[in-house]
């Protein structure tokens, strides 16, 4: 499979980017024609943080099927999916911040105050303290943090590529992490859940394996 | 495509193969295996549900008005028929409005149990021969921090209690919902441990506030709503409103209910509405009024207080959750 390094910079990667802003354009549309469930603030909650695992799950994947199928463009397009799954968590705590917390507060100077602002930081921090599930899933996001700030070309050349790939190592942490906070909120039914843990585990052991493997067997030149 | 069967293939062999089995088959295998999980999991996920509201049912004569109705807006049929807990029928929201659609309330039998003195198997119209319907406007509020206004048609369960006429050894009541795998797909799958049994305290179940519901709107219950007869206890969370009921018990001993069979730290027997005792993983200080945007703040039993605190005197609601 040879193909030329434009499709993949001028087609292929734009109509990746148009799909992966797919579910956020479904999700808005729907909130606006009322396509949504009676609670749509929970839909939107739980759609974008189920995107945002979904979207660790294809940067994982990346790695995985560039080794089977030995197309080494396909890693171009891992920088994106990536920041695709920061951009999904990102609205997922902003969802979380506004429905959840924003809508719960008290105002007693009206909405637009000062005191709006302190008590939302107090309700968020307080939260992320108190509740474990939602502690998990603000250290998931935290993780994506340095990830998403050092992924210009211009931050891999000041930090050296040996570094920037140690810093990288971090997002073995956020799918864990992230399956683990989706595992935690569930009331009774955790067969999504363990489903994407599955697919996180088997994405990892073929890392661990061929790590393995490669410092078994001497590399060849 | 023709499968062909494998000829005399030896133990033997089969067992050698796995020295065979090279470290790329295995990474293809691993791989693949994970690959077709992942496209699983991204497409089945993605299709839309297309929840639908019930069909309108035959409309209840003589549907009396209440004073212990709520005054306050009542949500939509639509909203009250397709955001359901209802893990019969799946754990969506929307699959019982979906995977109801086919369930049949009639004829419907309730067989009465235990510690009375009329344990008999009870005809759903020969319960409700008689007996006065009244529409109940409640606030209903679910342990995971949603409510609604619904309008439902029912009648004192302790008129049917009395029916009964349960022994002095009746201390409580045990409720169990239906359990027909032909019917209901969700217990198909162990996620709770079937039949769903709910109970209340003999004078909770006699309390004025605490109803048989057999409508909505005036109308039939909706199969998703738990039809043809639940429980109302407006001052307690959903999960103690026990849908489709097949059987009523008296019974000595506390019942121990499903939900504290599954997580007695995050459910307890009570389950009654308290701002000031957050569920483990989340705070029910609040709560998300179906159609509101900005939260409402959770009232002391469900704003029933005046009615039902005095059943829980000096008892330690934290502890008593």
């Amino acid at each position: 499979m040879r193909i030329p390094d434009r499709v993949v910079r001028f087609v292929l990667k734009p109509c990746v980017f148009v799909a992966s802003l797919g579910p956020v354009s479904w999700l808005v549309w729907a909130a606006l024609t009322g396509n949504l469930s009676p609670n749509p603030l929970s839909d939107l909650t739980n759609e974008t943080g189920v995107w945002t695992l979904r979207f660790l799950c294809i940067t994982l994947a990346i790695t995985p099927l560039r080794r089977l199928t030995g197309w080494n463009p396909i890693i171009r397009f891992r920088r994106m999916t990536g920041l695709f799954a920061f951009f999904y968590g990102t609205l997922h705590f902003l969802t979380y911040v506004i429905a959840d917390r924003f809508a719960g507060l008290d105002f007693p100077n009206g909405i637009v105050a000062w005191t709006t602002v302190q008590n939302l930081a107090k309700s968020v921090g307080e939260d992320i303290y108190k509740r474990p599930f939602i502690t998990v899933g603000f250290t998931a996001w935290t993780t994506m943090v340095p990830l998403a700030a050092t992924s210009t070309a211009g931050m891999i050349r000041r930090l050296g590529g040996k570094r920037w790939n140690q810093v990288h190592r971090l997002v073995y942490a956020t799918p864990c992490i992230g399956v683990l906070h989706y595992w935690w909120l569930v009331k009774a039914d955790v067969r999504r859940p363990i489903i994407y843990g599955i697919v996180v585990a088997s994405l990892l052991a073929f890392r661990l394996y061929r790590a393995r493997r490669v410092a078994v067997v001497p590399a060849r030149a | 495509m023709l499968i062909k069967k494998p000829t005399d293939i030896r133990s033997s062999e089969i067992t050698d193969k796995k020295l065979y089995f090279n470290s790329r088959e295995f990474i293809q295998a691993a791989t693949g295996t994970a690959a077709a999980a992942a496209a699983g999991v991204l497409g089945s996920e993605a299709l839309l549900h297309a929840a639908t509201p019930a069909p309108h049912g035959r409309k209840l004569d003589n549907v009396k008005k209440s004073p212990l109705s709520a005054d306050e807006r009542t949500n939509k049929w639509e909203e009250i028929t397709t955001y359901n807990n209802y893990y019969e029928f799946g754990t969506d929201k929307d699959e019982p409005s979906m995977l109801a659609r086919n369930f049949k309330p009639e004829p419907w039998t309730v067989t009465v149990e235990g510690e009375c003195n009329n344990k008999a198997a009870w005809h759903l119209e020969d319960i409700l021969k008689g007996q006065t319907l009244e529409e109940r406007i409640y606030r209903h509020r679910c342990v995971e921090a949603w409510s609604m206004i619904i309008p439902w048609v029912g009648f004192p369960l302790a008129d049917f209690i009395k029916k009964c006429d349960p022994t002095s050894k009746a201390k409580f009541v045990e409720f169990t919902t239906l359990y027909d795998p032909k019917q209901m797909p969700g217990v198909r799958s162990p996620v709770l441990r079937w039949p769903y049994v709910e109970g209340l305290r003999m004078d909770e179940a006699m309390h004025p506030l605490t109803i048989l519901t057999v409508g909505l709107y005036g109308e039939v219950l909706p199969n998703q709503d738990g039809a043809p007869l639940r429980l109302a206890v407006p001052w307690k969370y959903g999960f103690k409103h026990i849908k489709s009921i097949v059987k009523i018990k008296f019974v000595e001993k506390q019942p121990l209910n499903t939900w504290q069979l599954q997580a007695s730290n995050e459910y307890g027997f009570y389950a009654n509405v308290n701002p000031t005792v957050d569920h483990p993983r989340w705070s029910q200080a609040t709560e998300r009024r179906i159609g509101e945007f900005l939260r409402r703040k959770t009232l002391m039993f469900n704003g029933y207080g005046d009615q039902v605190a005095s059943l829980y005197a000096g008892m330690d609601l934290k502890r008593n959750y």
